[in-house]
C-alpha cells in the first residue's frame, strides 16, 4: 500500500469521525460552535482526502483533443429551408394579432395583485385638531419635548404604519431663529413627516446641538442616504439627495399643552414619484 | 442474466454513449478556472440549507419565526448563518468569475450566450440575496424595503402603480406582502437561477471550455485533464472545500444577527445600517447622486432615485451585456485561446475603468462608516467621491492600458 493511499484512508477515516460527531451532536448537544467544528472539519477532511486522490492516486496527465468544429452549414441550410415560411400578408397580420392579444390576456391578470396608486399616497390621517400620541397612544404635551431631542408621534386613532402617520417632533432651543412658518410652532416645538422625501426611510436623526462652524442650524437627517433638511426653514433640503422638502405639519397648542395638528401636510408625503407635485 | 447498471440504463435510454464522452470532457488546467465552480457549489450549499430554513421559516410571521429557527431549532442558526455566508460568497465568487472572463476575453465568439447567461446569473443573484435578507422583516430588512419601495416608485409613469402592485398597496405594504416576498425567494428566483445556470453549463460543454496559450495549446484543440477521474475528483474536493469553509462561516462567525436589530416598523431606522457588500454599490449610487429631479410642468418625472437605483445598475449591467458585441462589432472570428489582459490593451483598460467607476460608487456607500474613522466631514467626502466617480474611471484607463502596452512589448 501506498504512502497516499494511506494517507487517503486516514483522512477519509478522520472524516467519518467529525461527520459521525455532527450527526450525534444534532441530536444530543446541538450547540452551534461544536456542529460547526464537527460539521465543517468533517468536510474539510473529505476535501484534503479528494484532493490528495486526485493528485496522488489517479493519472494527471495532461490530453489534448481536437475541437470538433461548430458549425455545420448544410444542417443550417436545412432547417432555414424548413423554417422559412410562405409569405402571406393576411395570415401573418392575423398571427400577430392571435400573439398579441394573447399575451394581453396573459399579462393583464398582473393588475389583480394590487391597487392601482390613486389617493392613498396623498391623504394622511391628519386633520386639524387632531392630537398628537406617541406610540402607546398617550397624548403628547409640549413638556415632553425637550430642547434637542426628538419625539415621534401619530394622529390619535390612526394607523401607525400608514406612511402620511409618523411626524418628527422636535422643539427648537432657539425659537426666535425659526425662519419660515413660525406660527406652525408653539413655543419653536415643530413637526414633520417622519418619512424621507428621496427614498421613504424614516427620519432618525436631529443634528442638535449644533457643531459649529459648519453646521450653523438644526436639521433633520436620514440615515440611509443623508439627505438633511433644515427645521427653522420649512424643511428645505440643506444637503443630500432628496429632491423637495421635508413636509411639515402645522401645530397647535391644545387643552393642558397638548399638541395638536393644525391642519394637514405643507406637501406630499412619502419617496418621490412621477406624479408628486414638485 | 446480470446485466451492470451501465447496461441496464443503457438498454433503456441509451446512455452509454453520451455518458462515455461526458467522463472523458477535457478540462484546461488553470486555477482562475475554479471561480464559476465555487459559485457553483456555493449555490449548492443555498438550495441545501435553504430547503431547511423554509421548513421553518414563516413569512406571515417572519421576525419571531427568523428568532425561533435560529435558537429553538437544532442546527438552525448554524444553518441560518451558512445560508447568509454563501449568499454572500455566491456573489463574490459570481463578480470575480466575471472578472476573469471580462479580461480574458473569453466572452467572444463562441461563448457570447455563455457570458450573456453569466452576466443575468449575477443579476439575479443580487436581486436574490437582497429577497431573502428582506424577508426576515427586522430592522435592516425594513429600511432595505423601504429603500426599494421609494426606488420602484421612481420609475417615471410606472413606478407608482407598479410598486402598489407588488407591495400590494402602499408601503409597508398589505398582507400579501411577505408571502410574495417568500415565494420570490424560495420558488421563482431559485428557479431562474437553477434554469439559466443550466443553459450556461450547457453552452460551455457545447463549446468546451477555453484557454490560455501554452504548449501543444491551439485553436483547434483543448488541452486539460479529463473528467473522469481526475477532474472530478478535484472538483469534488473543491465542492467539499467550499462547503467546509461555508460551515465555518457559518457557525463560528456571527452573522446577521437580527435580534440585535429589533423588529421593522415604517418608523424606526438606524444610523450607520450597512447592507450586504453586493448592495453597496446601489446605496452609494443612492448617496452620491447630487439632488436632480426633473420636473416637467408641476409634476417630478425622474425622481431622484431613479438615477441611482435604477439608471445607475441598468447602465452598468448595459455595458456588461453589450460589450462581447461592440468588441467584435467589425465581424467575429471564434476563440478558443484566451487572452491575456496584456493582449489587448484598450478592453483591458475599459474594463478597469468601469470597474473602478463601480468600486468608487461602492466605497461611497460606507462614506458615514469612513466619516467616523477619518473624521472627515461626510459633506466633504460625498464631494471627493463624486469627484473620484467622474475623474478616476479615465485616470484607470490611461494608466491601465499604459501598463498592458509595456507589459505586452516586454520581450
Amino acid at each position: 500500500m501506498s504512502r497516499a493511499e494511506r494517507a487517503v484512508s486516514a483522512l477519509l477515516g478522520v472524516a467519518s469521525v467529525l461527520l459521525l460527531a455532527f450527526a450525534v451532536l444534532i441530536i444530543a448537544h446541538p450547540d452551534t460552535r461544536l456542529l460547526a467544528l464537527t460539521l465543517g472539519g468533517g468536510l474539510a477532511a473529505l476535501a484534503i482526502a479528494l484532493a490528495v486522490a486526485a493528485k496522488r492516486l489517479v493519472p494527471q496527465t495532461p490530453e489534448l483533443e481536437r475541437r470538433a468544429p461548430l458549425e455545420d452549414p448544410q444542417a443550417t441550410a436545412a432547417v432555414n429551408a424548413k423554417l422559412r415560411f410562405p409569405r402571406r400578408r393576411l395570415l401573418t397580420a392575423s398571427a400577430g394579432a392571435a400573439t398579441a392579444a394573447l399575451t394581453a390576456a396573459v399579462v393583464a391578470p398582473v393588475t389583480a395583485l394590487g391597487p392601482a396608486v390613486g389617493d392613498s399616497i396623498t391623504d394622511t390621517p391628519w386633520r386639524r385638531g387632531r392630537r398628537l400620541v406617541d406610540e402607546r397612544g398617550r397624548p403628547i404635551t409640549v413638556d415632553d419635548i425637550a430642547p434637542g431631542s426628538f419625539v415621534t408621534a401619530f394622529p390619535e386613532g390612526a394607523d401607525k404604519r400608514e406612511l402620511g402617520s409618523p411626524v418628527i417632533v422636535v422643539r427648537d432651543a432657539d425659537p426666535a431663529k425659526i425662519e419660515r412658518r413660525r406660527d406652525w410652532a408653539p413655543e419653536g416645538i415643530l413637526a414633520f413627516s417622519k418619512i424621507c422625501t428621496h427614498a421613504g426611510c424614516a427620519v432618525a436623526l436631529y443634528r442638535s446641538p449644533l457643531s459649529e462652524p459648519t453646521s450653523t442650524h438644526p436639521a433633520l437627517v436620514c440615515p440611509c442616504h443623508y439627505s438633511v433638511f433644515q427645521t427653522r426653514n420649512a424643511g428645505a433640503v440643506e444637503a443630500g439627495p432628496a429632491g423637495r422638502p421635508l413636509p411639515q405639519l402645522p401645530l397647535l397648542l391644545g387643552p393642558n399643552r397638548e399638541l395638536l395638528a393644525g391642519g394637514g401636510f405643507s406637501g406630499p408625503i412619502g419617496p418621490a414619484w412621477w406624479s408628486v407635485r414638485a | 442474466m446480470k446485466t451492470d447498471p451501465v447496461t441496464f440504463v443503457d438498454r433503456r435510454v441509451g446512455a452509454a454513449k453520451p455518458l462515455r464522452a461526458a467522463l472523458d470532457y477535457i478540462f484546461p488546467d488553470h486555477w482562475s478556472f475554479l471561480l464559476g465552480e465555487i459559485a457553483l457549489y456555493a449555490f449548492v450549499t443555498l438550495v441545501g440549507t435553504g430547503v431547511f430554513l423554509a421548513f421553518f421559516f414563516e413569512p406571515g410571521d417572519a421576525y419571531p419565526s427568523a428568532i425561533n429557527l435560529s435558537f429553538g431549532v437544532p442546527g438552525g442558526l448554524l444553518l441560518r448563518q451558512t445560508h447568509h455566508w454563501a449568499a454572500d460568497v455566491f456573489v463574490v465568487a459570481i463578480v470575480l468569475h466575471l472578472l476573469r472572463v471580462f479580461f480574458t476575453g473569453a466572452f467572444r465568439r463562441p461563448r457570447e450566450l455563455t457570458y450573456t447567461s453569466g452576466v443575468l446569473l449575477l443579476a439575479l443573484a443580487i436581486f436574490e440575496g437582497f429577497l431573502g435578507y428582506s424577508l426576515l422583516d427586522d430592522l435592516l430588512s425594513g429600511m432595505g424595503l423601504a429603500i426599494a419601495y421609494g426606488v420602484a416608485m421612481s420609475i417615471p409613469f410606472l413606478g407608482g402603480d407598479l410598486a402598489h402592485l407588488i407591495w400590494a398597496g402602499e408601503f409597508p405594504g398589505g398582507t400579501e406582502f411577505p408571502q410574495r416576498l417568500f415565494v420570490a425567494h424560495v420558488f421563482l428566483l431559485p428557479a431562474l437561477i437553477a434554469g439559466l445556470l443550466g443553459a450556461h453549463l450547457a453552452t460551455i460543454v457545447r463549446t468546451h471550455h477555453s484557454q490560455f496559450r501554452g504548449p501543444l495549446r491551439a485553436e483547434d484543440n483543448v488541452v486539460g485533464t479529463r473528467m473522469w477521474p481526475g477532474y472530478a475528483l478535484r472538483s469534488l474536493a473543491l465542492l467539499a472545500a467550499t462547503a467546509a469553509v461555508l460551515v465555518a462561516l457559518g457557525g463560528l462567525i456571527q452573522v446577521n444577527p437580527i435580534w440585535q436589530w429589533g423588529p421593522y416598523e415604517p418608523y424606526y431606522a438606524t444610523n450607520g445600517a450597512q447592507p450586504d457588500w453586493y448592495l453597496g454599490w446601489l446605496i452609494g449610487a443612492l448617496r452620491l447622486m447630487p439632488p436632480l429631479e426633473i420636473v416637467i410642468g408641476d409634476r417630478t418625472v425622474f425622481p431622484n432615485p431613479f438615477f441611482g437605483g435604477i439608471l445607475f445598475p441598468s447602465a452598468i449591467f448595459g455595458f456588461l451585456l453589450a460589450w462581447p458585441w461592440w468588441e467584435q462589432r467589425r465581424g467575429s472570428v471564434p476563440h478558443h485561446l484566451l487572452d491575456r489582459p496584456r493582449d489587448n490593451p484598450h478592453r483591458t483598460g475599459v474594463g478597469a475603468a468601469v470597474f473602478t467607476f463601480v468600486a468608487v460608487v461602492f466605497l461611497a456607500g460606507s462614506a458615514d462608516r469612513l466619516f467616523l474613522s477619518s473624521g472627515i466631514g461626510y459633506e466633504t467626502q460625498v464631494w471627493l467621491f463624486r469627484i473620484a466617480a467622474v475623474v478616476l474611471p479615465g485616470v484607470a484607463y490611461a494608466l491601465t492600458r499604459r501598463a498592458c502596452r509595456e507589459l505586452r512589448d516586454r520581450v
